[in-house]
C-alpha cells in the first residue's frame, strides 16, 4: 500500500467488527464479534497516525507498544505485530476481546478527539487469533535463576505474573483450585464473548513456552496452606480473585429459583449447562428471569438467559422474558457500553431506578414473585454517583420466576486459612502496595480482584506485571523486603 | 491420578471405592468432603470422606447410585482415574473430650459418621452408636461401627436386621433412660432422617450435630448453591458447614432446595438408561461416553 498522508488516514472511517446478527446469535452460544479479517485490519491500522507521543500507550496497564504494533499491522508484518505484542502481553486473543479499551487506550486515541478512535483492541485481537493459528513466536525462557515461586490462582492476575516470572528465568508453579485453569476468565465469561478454545490455547501456549507447571485441583487453604507454600517457594504470588458472591439481604433469597450469577455462570460456562443432558450439570431457565445489578456480569448473566430460554424453546425462538432490575439510573450503569447495547439488541428489558425488596414464594418453595420498590436519584454519594432512594408507596409486584443477583463479589477467605501475618481491609480484601504488590507478610506479593474487589482482566493483570517485576528484583537481590 | 485402588460393592446401589490422593488423605479429617468429577462432561459432585490412609496416599468414599453420575461411577473399576478430586474441604469436626457423645449413621450416611465416631473414641469419649437403614441389605460398616464405639445398635425399617425401628426411636430412648448424660450427638443421613432426629432431641437440650450434603458446583465458596437458612441467615453449607447446630436449620427450605433439579435427575437417569443399560437384562454398559 501507498504511504498516505495524515490527511487520507484520517478520512478513513472506523471499520466495523463483523458480528453474528441479533436475531441469530441470540439462539446459540457461539461468538458474537467474528473478528477483523486481514483487510480489515490493515485498513484499520492505516488509520492510526503514528504519534510521536502516543496517549493510547499511557491507557494500557500493561503499556503494550501500541503504535508499533499497529505499524507491523499496517505493512503486513504479522509475525512482528506479534512479537511486539507478546513483548508486554501474552494474552492478546483474550484481552483483544475482554478488555474495556474505550476507557483504557482507546480513550486516549488522539483520532477520539474530534472522530472516532483508532479500534486498537479489534486490531490486538486480530494479532492475537492470528498467532494462535499460526504459532510464529516463540516466547522464550531466561537462563535459570534457580528460584521457586508459588502463584496461587489461574485467572487474569495470575497467569501475568506466572508468565512474566517465568520469561526471566524463574521456576513458576501455578495453584488452581478448579479443574480447568483461567478463573473467571472460564468460570464466569460467557463462551459468547470468549470461546473457552481461546482461552485454553492461549495458556497452553504460554505454559508450555516458558514451562510453568499446572496444578489443577488445589484449593490453597485446604489441600495446602500459603506457610506451607512460603515454606517450600522463595516467592508467593496471591491473583485468587474475587469469588465469593454477595446476596441481597431481602426475604426470600432461599426460594428455588434465586441463584447468584456465579452459580449460574459457572453452571452455564465452566460445566457447560446449555448443553446438558449431553454434559451432566443441569441448569433452569425460567419463563420470566429477573437479574438484579447492572455491571457486565449482570450483562453476561442476561444474555446466557436468553440463549437458554432459545435453546430450551421448540421453535427456536426466544421464549419468554429477560430483565436487568437496577436500582440506579442508565447514566450509572457501570457495564460497558459495547454490552449494555449487545444485550438490548438482543431483547433484555432494563427496569432502571427499580430495587427488590422481597422474593415471593409460592407453596412449593419456588419464586413467583419480586417486591419492588421504584427509586429516584438523591444526593452523589461516595462513589460520586448519585444515591438512589425510595419513592414512599411506590411497592409493586413483578412476576418472575428466577432471580439471579449480579451484584458484586468479594474475595474467597479460604485461601487465608493458615496464611501466616496476610493482612486484610474490613471489606476482605488482600492489603497491598499497589505499585509492588507486596502484602504484609514477607514474600507474599498479591495483585488483582484479590486486592481490589471486583474489577477488570487489564487492570488484573497490570497488577500482576507489576507484581512480577518488584518479585525479580527480590529474588535477585537488588531490593530487600 | 486419582485412580481406583479398591473397589468394593456394598449392595446393588452402594459402592465403596478406594482412591489415590496423597494431598487430600495427608490433610483429611473426621467431618470434612470432597469433590468429584469424572469426565471431561461431568459434573462436580460433593461426597462426605468415609475413610482415608495417610501412609497409603488414598481416601475412601461411598455412594449410592442415585442419580446419572452416581450411576456412571458405579460402573468404574480398579485401575479407572477420576478427572477431578479435590478436598479436603468443609471444617472438620470439632473432636473433643465430651465425656458420653452419640453417633448416628442413617444408609449410607454411615459412612461419613465412621472417621467421626473413631476420632471421638480415640479422644476419650465413650461412644453409643446408631446405624439404621431401609433393609439388611443397605446397611453397611457394622463391623467397622463396632469396633469404635462402646455401645452399637442397629435398626432396619423392615426389620431384616437388628431392630425393626428408625433411628429416632432408640435415640429417643437413651436420651429418656440417661437424662442429662449424653452431651452432644451427631447425625448423619438423608436430610428427611436428619430433620428427624432434630425433632427428637429438641426437648432434651442435647447439642445435636448434622452433617448437609446440598447441591453443590464448586464446593469452594464461590456458587452459593449450597445455601442453606439457619437462624443466623443463609449459610454455605461447603465454607460454613458442612456440620450445623441441627436445631437452627431450616429443613422445609433445605429439603426444597435439594429436589430443584429434580425434574433434570430424572431425565439423565432415563437417557443414561437408554444408552447404557441392556433392557432385556439390566446390565449396564461400562461408562465411557
Amino acid at each position: 500500500m501507498a504511504e498516505l498522508t495524515k490527511k487520507e488516514r484520517m478520512k478513513i472511517p472506523r471499520q466495523d467488527m463483523p458480528v453474528q446478527k441479533a436475531d441469530d446469535r441470540v439462539k446459540n452460544f457461539n461468538e458474537v464479534a467474528l473478528g477483523f479479517t486481514l483487510e480489515l485490519a490493515r485498513k484499520e491500522a492505516e488509520r492510526c497516525l503514528q504519534c510521536k507521543e502516543p496517549k493510547c500507550m499511557e491507557g494500557c496497564p500493561v503499556e503494550v507498544s501500541i503504535p508499533e504494533f499497529i505499524e507491523a499491522v499496517r505493512s503486513g508484518d504479522m509475525t512482528e505485530a506479534v512479537r511486539i505484542m507478546k513483548d508486554k502481553n501474552n494474552l492478546p486473543a483474550i484481552c483483544g476481546r475482554v478488555c474495556p479499551q474505550e476507557v483504557q487506550c482507546e480513550s486516549r486515541c488522539i483520532l477520539g478527539k474530534k472522530g472516532e478512535p483508532v479500534a486498537i483492541g479489534r486490531i490486538e485481537r486480530f494479532v492475537g487469533d492470528f498467532e494462535l493459528d499460526c504459532s510464529t513466536c516463540q516466547i522464550g525462557r531466561g537462563p535459570s535463576t534457580g528460584k521457586k515461586v508459588a502463584v496461587v490462582g489461574s485467572g487474569p492476575a495470575s497467569l501475568t505474573c506466572a508468565v512474566d516470572l517465568a520469561r526471566m528465568g524463574h521456576d513458576v508453579t501455578i495453584f488452581e483450585s478448579l479443574h480447568t485453569p483461567g478463573g473467571v476468565l472460564v468460570y464466569g465469561i460467557p463462551e459468547f464473548r470468549l470461546p473457552k478454545a481461546v482461552i485454553r490455547a492461549e495458556i497452553e501456549t504460554a505454559a508450555k513456552a516458558l514451562a510453568i507447571e499446572i496444578l489443577t485441583d488445589h484449593v490453597i487453604g485446604r489441600t495446602l496452606t500459603i506457610d506451607e507454600l512460603a515454606a517450600e517457594h522463595d516467592a508467593i504470588f496471591l491473583g485468587t480473585g474475587a469469588g465469593l458472591p454477595m446476596f441481597m439481604r431481602i426475604p426470600g433469597i432461599n426460594l428455588n429459583g434465586v441463584m447468584s450469577a456465579n452459580e449460574f455462570l459457572t453452571r452455564v460456562n465452566l460445566m457447560r449447562g446449555y448443553q446438558f443432558p449431553e454434559f451432566d450439570t443441569p441448569v433452569k431457565i425460567g419463563n420470566k428471569v429477573a437479574v438484579i445489578g447492572a455491571g457486565n456480569v449482570a450483562m453476561d448473566s442476561a444474555r446466557c438467559s436468553l440463549r437458554l430460554q432459545s435453546l430450551r424453546s421448540k421453535n427456536g425462538q426466544p421464549e419468554g422474558e429477560v430483565h436487568i432490575v437496577y436500582r440506579r439510573s442508565p447514566a450509572e450503569v457501570p457495564a460497558r457500553l459495547e454490552e449494555v447495547h449487545h444485550a438490548q439488541e438482543e431483547g433484555v428489558i432494563f427496569d432502571f431506578l427499580t430495587n427488590p425488596v422481597e422474593i415471593i414464594g409460592d407453596e412449593k418453595g419456588a419464586v413467583r414473585a419480586m417486591r419492588c420498590i421504584r427509586m429516584e436519584l438523591g444526593e452523589p454519594d461516595a462513589s460520586g454517583r448519585r444515591s438512589p432512594v425510595p419513592i414512599k408507596g411506590s411497592e409493586f409486584e413483578m412476576e418472575v420466576d428466577q432471580v439471579i443477583m449480579a451484584l458484586g463479589t468479594s474475595p474467597n477467605p479460604l485461601v487465608f486459612i493458615n496464611a501466616g501475618g496476610l493482612e486484610r481491609s474490613r471489606h476482605g480484601t488482600v492489603v497491598a502496595n499497589q505499585e509492588t504488590g507486596r502484602t504484609t507478610m514477607k514474600g507474599v506479593w498479591a495483585g488483582g480482584d484479590v486486592v481490589t474487589g471486583a474489577a477488570t482482566v487489564i487492570s488484573a493483570m497490570g497488577a500482576g506485571k507489576r507484581a512480577a517485576a518488584d518479585i525479580d528484583r527480590y529474588l535477585k537481590g537488588e531490593s530487600s523486603w | 491420578m486419582y485412580r481406583i485402588v479398591e473397589k468394593q460393592v456394598l449392595s446393588d446401589v452402594t459402592k465403596l471405592m478406594v482412591v489415590e490422593a496423597p494431598q487430600i488423605a495427608r490433610k483429611a479429617r473426621a467431618g470434612q468432603f470432597i469433590i468429584v468429577l469424572m469426565h471431561d462432561k461431568g459434573e462436580r459432585i460433593p461426597l462426605t470422606i468415609a475413610d482415608y490412609d495417610r501412609d497409603a496416599g488414598t481416601i475412601t468414599m461411598i455412594f449410592q447410585e442415585v442419580g446419572k453420575s452416581t450411576m456412571q461411577m458405579g460402573t468404574m473399576e480398579v485401575g479407572d482415574e477420576f478427572k477431578t478430586i479435590v478436598g479436603p474441604l468443609g471444617h472438620p469436626t470439632e473432636i473433643e473430650s465430651y465425656g458420653k457423645v452419640m453417633c448416628v449413621g442413617g444408609g449410607v450416611g454411615i459412612a461419613p459418621v465412621y472417621p467421626i465416631a473413631r476420632e471421638l473414641k480415640e479422644a476419650g469419649n465413650y461412644v453409643i452408636s446408631v446405624i439404621g437403614a431401609r433393609t439388611k441389605e443397605l446397611l453397611l460398616w457394622e463391623d467397622k461401627m463396632r469396633a469404635v464405639s462402646d455401645e452399637l445398635i442397629v435398626t432396619t425399617d423392615d426389620g431384616s436386621h437388628g431392630r425393626k425401628a428408625l433411628v429416632t426411636v432408640p435415640i429417643k430412648e437413651i436420651l429418656e433412660a440417661q437424662p442429662g448424660q449424653i452431651a452432644k450427638i451427631w447425625a448423619i443421613g438423608p436430610a428427611i432422617m436428619m430433620k428427624f432426629v432434630a425433632a427428637t432431641t429438641k426437648p432434651f437440650n442435647v447439642p445435636t450435630v448434622v452433617s448437609l450434603n446440598t447441591i453443590m458446583v464448586d464446593g469452594t465458596g464461590m456458587c452459593g448453591g449450597c445455601r442453606v437458612l439457619t437462624e443466623e441467615g443463609a449459610k454455605f453449607v461447603c465454607v460454613d458447614g458442612p456440620e450445623f447446630d441441627a436445631q437452627t436449620v431450616d429443613w422445609n427450605s433445605l429439603l426444597s432446595r435439594m429436589a430443584f433439579y429434580r425434574s433434570e435427575e430424572a431425565e439423565a437417569v432415563e437417557r443414561w438408561r437408554n444408552t447404557h443399560q441392556c433392557k432385556l437384562t439390566g446390565a449396564v454398559a461400562k461408562g465411557a461416553e
